[in-house]
């Protein structure tokens, strides 16, 4: 397909742009807090306030954004191979399975750090057979992706209600959640890290995980940009005839990227089931792997974009908590539309300012663009 | 005798369960026989539900409320085709960004107007879309089985209802019969070949994704005036992608989406008729089984097991004009 964009310099392509969309998101959600009968300005203050306050909220701040790390460098690996994985939602789900499994076999007998490397395989391996499913489908049977994992994603949740339900529910116990883990399988808090700075913190459930998360983000960019692996992910997202061309088997570099998309997926579990409620319970990964969707957009699928991004919805969720109890009228799911924004217009609406910012750089320096200079068709 | 009331009852709320998703399936076929993948009709169908329930609690009538969902879902609808007809974006990104849009406004909107947790005030029988009885139906009721039949199953639904089943005729004829029809389908596998013609691709493509939006605004309608009286937060609760199962179910073709439609209905009926009930050789089944079994149906389609489900060939593409 041809591009139908010009150049621009690198630094509006990955700086600018995002910004002016992400400007225009909030801008949007702020005419929403203002239809809602809210000031937008005193709203953004309560918001970024809670999120960054005191210590406690930069905890809880982290502790969210952990998740959506995750979730965020999952989709983003798919992404570079040019598949959408909106399953990252079931993959986190079916991932918890991978860590309660662990936690509940071994939290009595091995201590945490055994037990750590353990559920991070347990959710890994679960999280990327979740994805192997709908990967082995597109590979082989052609069907599309983004089909078959919204599809795995209601699968995911009947399953997980089942087995909660009906399976690892304790005998005598009523609600569907597995028995509380035992210290073995509980990560040890990361909360000294901000106190060693000088925050104070009471209790929050900042954790282990979030360092995990910071490896994961460094190794998939060292996946992506640095191997062989990477390299022929990249050209099959970019064009898989070219990769065809190249004789990159097509269905193997799909089914892996889907495997390592589901396993970060997968990985999401550990924070929340191991790393806060001790235990696996309904519904734990509330929306995480979704937010993956927006993370990845924001971040422009790269490590170093997806972080910053993914604090900033942590914040978002941890500040819109807060913002939720000084204004009653905004509850927490304002984030749900700020995230559709977000993914809106920095995902399915990302090229609607280019023409015009085009137009202004050929205008400010005819040189820059590309577009109408007249030493350059010369040439 | 028994048994027969049973399956009546099951099959009376099929039809019922089954409409919405008619309704959003319908309202997909048009869009992705454009060649614009829609993954948004949960959204679009949500945000319908959500203005229908609130025009008509303030209007206190259902054919303003009707309207308003209309309003509300074609103008979804039309966002997701600036951004994928337009603007060449990602359709399935604009399709999950709609759908979040939705999920969120209603709540945050319907708690700061009406303060009942998200709920819209309680529907009176004017503000509805209530039940009608089709003529005949009291004098056939005594009538064995045809007339009892009559009275149940046909007999007693609200208008949408018929308005559903009327409209797979209808598209049927749209797409089959007239030359709107063949260039929205031309459209959806050679839009190039619909720009040599002379017929502008993106005018066609927005007329589809219009039509996707009235029908999404029907099925929310449905949702909110005919089934419930009011609306609930995220009251869809994943029929729109359901409808989508059901449209690939249907290899994309009205009356077969019909069937597929009634086919998940029936799942739903049955599940919620099975609670705790035991099956004979099986015994209790699990009611997640019968809610995941729409999906590993067409997960299992899209396998190839059972024929094949080929999309639209452009769908997804966003139609570059050579230049």
């Amino acid at each position: 397909m041809s591009a139908p964009y010009a150049k621009l310099p690198a630094w509006a392509d990955y700086g600018l742009i995002p910004l002016i969309n992400l400007i225009v998101a909030f801008a949007v959600a702020g005419l929403v807090v203002l239809l809602v009968g809210e000031n937008p300005f005193r709203a953004a203050v309560i918001l970024v306030d809670g999120a960054f306050g005191r210590g406690q909220n930069i905890a809880y701040t982290l502790f969210y954004a952990t998740s959506f790390i995750f979730t965020g460098l999952a989709v983003a690996v798919a992404f570079h191979g040019g598949l959408f994985n909106i399953g990252g939602e079931g993959q986190a789900y079916v991932g918890g399975l991978g860590v309660a499994l662990v936690c509940l076999a071994f939290d009595g007998i091995l201590p945490w750090w055994v037990n750590f490397p353990l559920a991070i395989l347990g959710a890994a391996a679960i999280g990327a057979l979740w994805a192997l499913v709908p990967a082995y489908l597109q590979a082989r049977r052609g069907s599309h992706i983004v089909i078959t994992t919204i599809m795995f994603n209601f699968i995911a949740a009947s399953l997980m209600v089942y087995l909660l339900v009906d399976v690892l529910k304790p005998v005598g116990s009523m609600s569907p959640q597995t028995r509380t883990f035992l210290e073995g399988g509980q990560l040890p808090k990361l909360n000294f890290l901000l106190e060693a700075v000088g925050f104070s913190v009471r209790s929050s459930p900042f954790n282990l995980s979030f360092l995990l998360a910071l490896v994961c983000a460094f190794l998939v960019w060292l996946l992506i940009w640095r191997t062989r692996l990477g390299y022929e992910i990249r050209t099959q997202g970019f064009s898989p005839r070219a990769a065809r061309y190249a004789g990159i088997g097509e269905a193997r570099i799909i089914i892996i990227t889907m495997m390592i998309s589901g396993a970060l997926a997968g990985m999401m579990a550990l924070n929340p089931v191991m790393g806060d409620q001790n235990r696996l319970q309904l519904d734990f990964v509330t929306g995480a792997g979704f937010v993956g969707i927006a993370v990845a957009l924001m971040g422009r699928s790269h490590p170093a974009g997806i972080v910053p991004a993914a604090i900033l919805f942590g914040m978002l969720y941890q500040g819109g908590a807060e913002l939720a109890f000084e204004m009653p009228s905004i509850s927490r799911d304002m984030i749900v539309i700020i995230q559709g924004l977000v993914i809106l217009f920095a995902g399915a609406l990302e090229h609607m300012f280019r023409p015009s910012i085009q137009a202004l750089f050929a205008s400010i320096s005819p040189g820059t663009t590309g577009l109408g200079s007249p030493k350059r068709e010369g040439v | 005798m028994d048994y027969f009331n049973t399956l009546v009852v099951i099959l009376d709320s099929t039809i019922r369960l089954s409409i919405p998703l008619l309704l959003a399936c319908l309202a997909g076929l048009y869009s992705e026989r454009a060649g614009i993948f829609d993954i948004g009709l949960e959204g679009k169908m949500l945000a319908g539900a959500f203005a229908g329930a609130a025009a008509a609690a303030v209007s206190g009538s259902a054919w303003i409320g009707l309207s308003a969902a209309l309003l509300v879902s074609t103008f979804l609808a039309l966002v997701h085709g600036f951004a994928s007809i337009t603007h060449r974006g990602n359709q399935i990104v604009s399709g999950v960004a709609i759908n979040f849009i939705a999920a969120g406004s209603t709540i945050i909107l319907g708690q700061a107007w009406f303060s009942q947790g998200g709920r819209t005030p309680s529907l009176g029988a004017d503000a509805r879309f209530t039940a009608i009885t089709l003529p005949g139906a009291e004098a056939l009721r005594d009538v064995p089985i045809v007339g009892y039949l009559y009275y149940e199953l046909v007999s007693g639904h609200s208008a949408l209802v018929y308005f559903a089943f009327a409209m797979v005729a209808f598209t049927w004829w749209v797409l089959f019969r007239t030359r709107f029809g063949l260039r929205l389908r031309a459209v959806g596998e050679n839009p190039a070949a619909v720009d040599t013609a002379g017929v502008s691709v993106a005018w066609l493509r927005y007329r589809a994704v219009i039509c996707t939006g009235i029908l999404c605004g029907f099925a929310g309608t449905y949702l909110a005036l005919a089934q419930n009286a009011g609306f609930v937060k995220d009251m869809t609760a994943g029929k729109g992608f359901i409808a989508l199962a059901a449209l690939i179910f249907a290899k994309w073709r009205p009356v077969p989406a019909m069937f597929a439609c009634l086919l998940f209905g029936f799942l739903d009926a049955l599940s919620i008729r099975m609670q705790g009930t035991p099956l004979p050789l099986v015994g209790r089944v699990p009611a997640q089984f019968f809610q995941a079994l729409p999906y590993v149906l067409t997960v299992v389609l899209l396998a190839g097991f059972i024929g094949r489900a080929i999309p639209p060939r452009a769908g997804g593409v966003p139609y570059v004009k050579e230049r």
